[in-house]
């Protein structure tokens, strides 16, 4: 479904990003990309969205190659792939309702199916009653759950989460995690890049392990073991 | 198409209420500039009358021989009607220049009365002429002395007076320019201050655009908004701006009307009242959506 193919990003001779990096990602799959700050956990996943374009190597998603897509043709890529972040992008001066629509209204859906769907997602993550505050009214916890009902909203295939657990207290940690989970289980597949050791522990899915570069470990299920 | 325009429409108009503060400074500084680009403009529109008020009162005219007969006179007057140079040609007889010149003297009882005791007429035939621009005398003077009327000619005041009329030509022609050069880098400037507020303004919102590519929206889905805001700036600016200069010109034409009985700003505004709104608008709605589609073309490419 994803692969990743010999990819390198090299910003300059004393920055290298990533590394002939090689591995694939099978529908419906729940993985975890580990590794230290800086092993190019964030970096995978941007050229995963076009975010930023790698110095070699092709990435296939569901057998296009990304790295080929005209301009015009990102924002449909970016529409079958939901993203959350660690800092939560929310845009500010939409309520979590609007935000989580915004999502559907790039892709031109119905005010009808919007509205029906939108509320369902909110309601899923424990927000209905929060669908009218604004992202500086919510905490922490609170914007990832709008962040991550904003990129399921749109049924994509695949979930992109960014250390989504990054800026979260271990309750709220533990609630997006789960939240993740029940959607790989619908049928999403789901790559979460982190350095938390404990959720990685004890998840037991796949663990894609980046150090410095290039991927030294890949195992199902996996454990977190740096070198 | 029409859901999307429809949302691009309703997101702009929220925006520009929500960014509540961004907002008004922005419309602030839509409306000063608007105001000092329809300053220059009226400025050039008061200048330009003063200086053509100026033009008119340089005319020349040719005096002929007190036994020209009046034939010939026309006959020149005709020939010069046809010269494209030419705005007006009167011609005032002997009589006539005798009326005006009983008139304009009705006090002086001994001048009239040496007049009258003279014999004939002294007062020579004229024909003033009136050039469309004053720095056409020179050629309307060639052409006079070329003509076969030339010997029925006494004198042209245009030799006389040719060293002020030319010098009045160079002061209009360096305030005309003079203006026009301080007009157009004020508006320029004016336009750069415009032009910066609105790339702060968006520069404020570079990372918002980058989520909402990031989450798939196309480049017009993200820009649409923002030249709606750049629309409701400039309309709302120009309203404000319209506002200022009517109360100014309410103030001050009175004021103008004591020194420059010809020049009346309130009439002109009053005739012109549609104009100078469309005038604004048009600018508020360009300045506005070329900021916009502007600053944030620098950010879409994401």
């Amino acid at each position: 479904m994803i692969r990743f193919e010999n990819i390198s990003k090299i910003y300059n001779s004393h920055s290298v990003a990533l590394k002939d990096v090689t591995f694939e990602v099978k529908p419906q799959e729940f993985v975890s990309l580990v590794g230290r700050s800086g092993a190019g956990k964030s970096t995978l996943l941007k050229l995963l969205i076009a975010e930023e374009k790698p110095t070699g190597g092709k990435i296939f998603f569901n057998s296009q190659n990304v790295l080929k897509m005209h301009n015009r043709e990102l924002p449909s890529l970016r529409r079958q792939i939901g993203a959350v972040f660690q800092d939560f992008k929310l845009l500010p001066n939409k309520t979590a309702y609007e935000n989580v629509a915004f999502a559907m209204e790039v892709a031109g859906k119905s005010e009808a199916q919007i509205k029906s769907d939108v509320c369902k997602v909110l309601d899923l993550v424990g927000l209905k009653d929060k669908m009218n505050n604004f992202p500086r009214e919510l905490s922490g916890g609170e914007k990832q759950r709008v962040a991550i009902a904003r990129a399921m909203v749109h049924r994509p295939s695949v979930i992109v989460a960014d250390e989504p657990t990054g800026n979260l207290d271990p309750i709220n940690t533990w609630d997006i995690i789960r939240l993740l989970l029940k959607i790989n289980e619908l049928g999403t597949t789901v790559i979460l890049a982190t350095h938390d050791k404990e959720i990685i522990n004890a998840l037991e899915r796949r663990v894609v392990s980046l150090e410095n570069g290039t991927v030294f470990r890949d195992e199902n299920p996996g454990r977190y073991i740096l070198s | 198409m029409l859901t999307t325009l429809n949302r691009v429409i309703k997101s702009g108009f929220m925006n520009f209420w929500r960014n509540g503060w961004l907002s008004t400074a922005t419309v602030l500084i839509m409306t000063i500039t608007l105001a000092v680009w329809t300053s220059i403009f009226l400025t050039n529109v008061v200048l330009t009358s003063v200086l053509n008020m100026l033009a008119e009162k340089v005319d020349v005219s040719v005096y002929f021989n007190l036994d020209t007969k009046e034939s010939n006179i026309l006959s020149l007057k005709s020939k010069l009607e046809g010269m494209k140079e030419i705005a007006s040609v009167e011609y005032v007889s002997a009589e006539q220049a005798l009326l005006i010149f009983k008139k304009s003297h009705a006090g002086d009882e001994v001048l009239i009365k040496s007049v009258q005791d003279l014999p004939d007429n002294p007062l020579e035939a004229s024909l003033n002429i009136l050039a469309k621009d004053s720095s056409n005398y020179g050629v309307i003077a060639d052409f006079i002395n070329q003509s076969a009327e030339k010997s029925a000619i006494s004198k042209i005041n245009y030799t006389e007076n040719k060293i002020v009329i030319d010098r009045l030509n160079n002061i209009i022609g360096v305030l005309r320019q003079s203006g026009a050069a301080a007009g157009l880098a004020l508006a320029f400037i004016a336009f750069l201050v415009a032009f910066n507020t609105v790339r702060l303004a968006i520069y404020s919102s570079r990372e918002e655009i980058t989520v909402m590519k990031l989450v798939g929206a196309s480049n017009w889905f993200v820009r649409g908004p923002f030249i709606i805001e750049g629309v409701l700036h400039g309309v709302i600016g120009s309203i404000f701006s319209l506002a200022i200069i009517v109360a100014v010109v309410a103030f001050l034409g009175p004021k103008l009307l004591n020194f420059l009985p010809e020049i009346n700003m309130i009439n002109y505004i009053g005739d012109n009242f549609w104009f100078l709104l469309l005038f604004q608008a048009l600018g508020g709605i360009i300045l506005g959506v070329f900021s916009s589609w502007f600053a944030v073309r620098k950010y879409l490419n994401v």
